[in-house]
């Protein structure tokens, strides 16, 4: 084989590979549904408690099995710092930050995503397994970013 | 029909006087650095649960050490080198002096700016990591600083550029030497990247932090760093790439294979690098999903060019070991010269970065970043570029640039290669630790050593990242030693000496579609059309902004 033949066939098998790659995750997003945040609105980072529904931050049912968590983040708790559903429900997390950018990870689950004043992040997760996850800050946010997690507890139904 | 890289292949001397301040930058690069790993391993002792850090003088708060890491090593370290060496290899290549006065003032930038930022850091005024994300607001001087650095790199362009335009002028219609084309596309490439930080930092952070206005827009600011926080991992690389595809093929004794590819190659990171700035962004909210994969999918087209470096790089190394007498299908590897510390390193970084390129490949992938964004992970994958590939090849370019700067032999070959084995085997067993530490959850940019939650699986997580780190460590002291000894007291090397470059088997074509390759206005064009593709949609919506968040200094 000439050198000229090695290399069409390697840059051939290389952008296969790429194509493939970029298949599979385009459709485990639209078409699995595994989204990530976009576009949710602006607000006033200074008017974010008077402004619903971040007035009234914490967990609701909002159908049978479907709950909205509206979250806040600011340095360095989260309001609610503790979140309670049961196994097997939507959860969608409507959240922002009243300060500095925060982060949101909910461990061993793919909700992971930024809290930026003046932007509302949205996004949806179905907890299938009961447990208690972890949720941490991970974008520095000050001295005390370290302090800053909670807790989610996902309950088994009976 | 082998052509070399470089006009004037018979020899080119540089004036000492451009030779002095090429030292100088490469000087001012590795004083950064040494400053960097320094701080380097209080933050990789921080996973192990190790405090150093209170007793490194002035510093108060473990992100001060971080800024300062990120700053030194990731901004001056790796700006200093490629305004010194893509200035020598330019010059080099065209046979042609540059302007001494750009050149000095290309460094005076530079220190200023350094001074700058090191004032707003050593203070504690400016810990807010090299990332800076408003609305954590550093001192004035900080963003003064880096704009300072970033203005260092414009001058070089432009005594890049005007000597090409002259040695254009002087030679009409012919291919433009490879080596200089691959070193000006990589400014070429940034100068376009970097405006997306500039805008941030003069429009936006300078009149805010001055006080001039009250409100940031978080989201506005960080979507402009982004535009150049992605380009600039290229701007990081790419002088590496320009010595692994113009000079370790020199080193090994093998030849580059294809004029033509090696161009196409530097035009398509040319072409892509800069849209592709929302996938450092899948976890923002503000920004449509649709664009995010967009940038997505032209993310793993730039990606494309490393898999043909890679292809071109292994290629060029077989046929200088083939050369060598070796038969062997794999065993050709083996019989590389491992002796040569300027070889080893740079081999040693392109492993490594081959899985600094797989973990890219993952934190590209759209939805399976949400897995590992902003975990350890991260720093994890970017010590296997940046800080190898990156940091290890430079390593390696100055066992021959040092001695060829100051016509002094290498002193200490072989620590010089034992400093490449350390330093190599350092980083891919912190980044082990880090990779794994960030499946289990651990968050990057975190004092893990206070965290009030813990995880018993970050334990072992942590410690091979302390151990892996203080590796990286002593590799990097061993190269401070080979470098303070060979500038010092190396023996003084008598005639001329040339840089290394390599010849090319399939040499520049002169009639047909590669001749394009060195069109730089229609690259540029294209360039920017795909810039606007990929943020037109985006600024149109988002304009004017939401200009409402005044500044915090939490820090």
């Amino acid at each position: 084989m000439t050198p000229a033949k090695i290399e069409r066939i390697f840059l051939t098998l290389s952008a296969s590979m790429l194509l493939v790659f970029l298949g599979a995750f385009f459709y485990s997003a639209f078409g699995m549904g595994m989204h990530l945040p976009g576009w949710g609105g602006t607000i006033d980072p200074a008017a974010v408690r008077a402004t619903p529904p971040f007035d009234q931050p914490g967990v609701r049912e909002v159908a049978p099995g479907r709950y909205e968590v509206v979250m806040l983040g600011m340095a360095w708790a989260y309001q609610p710092s503790e979140i309670r559903v049961p196994a097997g429900s939507e959860v969608t997390f409507i959240a922002t930050a009243t300060d500095v950018v925060h982060g949101l990870h909910i461990e061993g689950t793919r909700v992971n995503f930024m809290l930026i004043p003046g932007q509302i992040a949205r996004l949806t997760y179905t907890f299938e397994e009961p447990g208690e996850h972890r949720i941490v800050c991970h974008e520095y946010c000050g001295v005390g970013h370290h302090l800053m997690h909670g807790t989610i507890i996902v309950e088994g139904v009976e | 029909m082998s052509t070399p890289v470089v006009a004037s292949p018979e020899g080119f001397e540089l004036p000492e006087g451009q030779r002095r301040v090429i030292r100088w930058m490469i000087y001012l690069a590795f004083f950064a650095l040494s400053i960097g790993i320094l701080n380097g391993l209080g933050q990789a002792l921080n996973y192990a649960r190790i405090d150093i850090l209170q007793y490194f003088p002035r510093m108060r708060t473990y992100h001060q050490g971080l800024t300062v890491h990120g700053v030194v090593n990731a901004i001056v370290f790796t700006f200093a080198f490629s305004n010194g060496f893509l200035a020598l290899t330019t010059a080099r290549a065209l046979a042609r002096p540059l302007n001494g006065g750009l050149l000095w003032a290309a460094f005076g930038s530079m220190v200023m700016g350094f001074l700058l930022a090191a004032f707003a850091m050593a203070t504690g005024r400016a810990s807010v990591l090299y990332t800076f994300y408003p609305p954590l607001m550093a001192h004035w001087s900080y963003y003064l600083g880096l704009a300072l650095l970033v203005v260092s790199t414009w001058i070089i362009a432009v005594a890049l550029f005007v000597a090409l335009a002259g040695w254009r002028g002087e030679n009409p219609r012919q291919r433009i030497p490879l080596l200089a084309f691959i070193s000006t596309a990589t400014y070429a490439m940034w100068c376009l990247a970097s405006i997306g930080i500039a805008v941030e930092v003069v429009a936006l952070l300078l009149p805010w932090s001055l006080g001039l206005v009250e409100n940031v827009d978080p989201l506005l600011s960080r979507t402009l760093f982004w535009y150049s926080g992605h380009p600039i991992v290229y701007f990081w690389l790419l002088p590496a790439y320009v010595s692994w595809y113009a000079m370790v093929p020199k080193h090994a004794g093998g030849e580059l294979f294809s004029d033509s590819l090696t161009r196409v190659v530097f035009v398509l990171f040319l072409l892509l690098s800069i849209p592709t700035g929302f996938h450092h962004q899948y976890a923002d909210p503000g920004i449509a999903t649709g664009m995010k994969a967009v940038h997505a999918t032209l993310t793993f087209g730039v990606f494309f060019s490393s898999l043909i470096t890679a292809f071109s790089i292994m290629y060029a190394l077989e046929i200088g070991a083939r050369r060598r007498g070796e038969k062997g299908l794999v065993s050709w590897f083996l019989k590389l010269d491992w002796k040569n510390p300027a070889l080893l390193a740079q081999i040693l970084a392109m492993l490594t970065f081959t899985l600094g390129g797989i973990t890219r490949l993952i934190n590209a992938s759209y939805n399976l970043n949400q897995v590992i964004h902003n975990t350890a992970w991260i720093p994890g994958h970017f010590h296997m570029t940046v800080g190898s590939a990156v940091t290890l090849s430079f390593m390696g370019i100055a066992y021959w640039l040092v001695p060829y700067l100051t016509r002094r032999e290498l002193v200490g070959r072989g620590l010089a290669r034992a400093q490449a084995w350390l330093y190599a085997l350092g980083v891919l067993i912190m980044a082990r630790g880090l990779i794994s530490g960030g499946l289990n959850g651990m968050p990057r940019r975190t004092l893990i050593m206070e965290a009030p939650y813990d995880d018993a699986t970050w334990r072992l997580a942590g410690m091979l990242t302390g151990l892996g780190g203080t590796l990286m460590f002593v590799g990097g002291m061993l190269f401070f030693f080979v470098l303070v000894g060979t500038a010092l007291f190396g023996k003084k090397m008598m005639g001329t000496v040339d840089i290394p470059f390599t010849v090319t088997h399939e040499g520049p074509a002169t009639t047909g579609w590669a001749v394009k390759l060195d069109r730089y206005r229609y690259w540029v064009l294209a360039t920017i059309i795909l810039i606007l593709i990929a943020y037109g949609p985006f600024l149109v919506s988002y304009l004017p902004g939401n200009f409402t968040s005044p500044g915090y200094q939490l820090f």
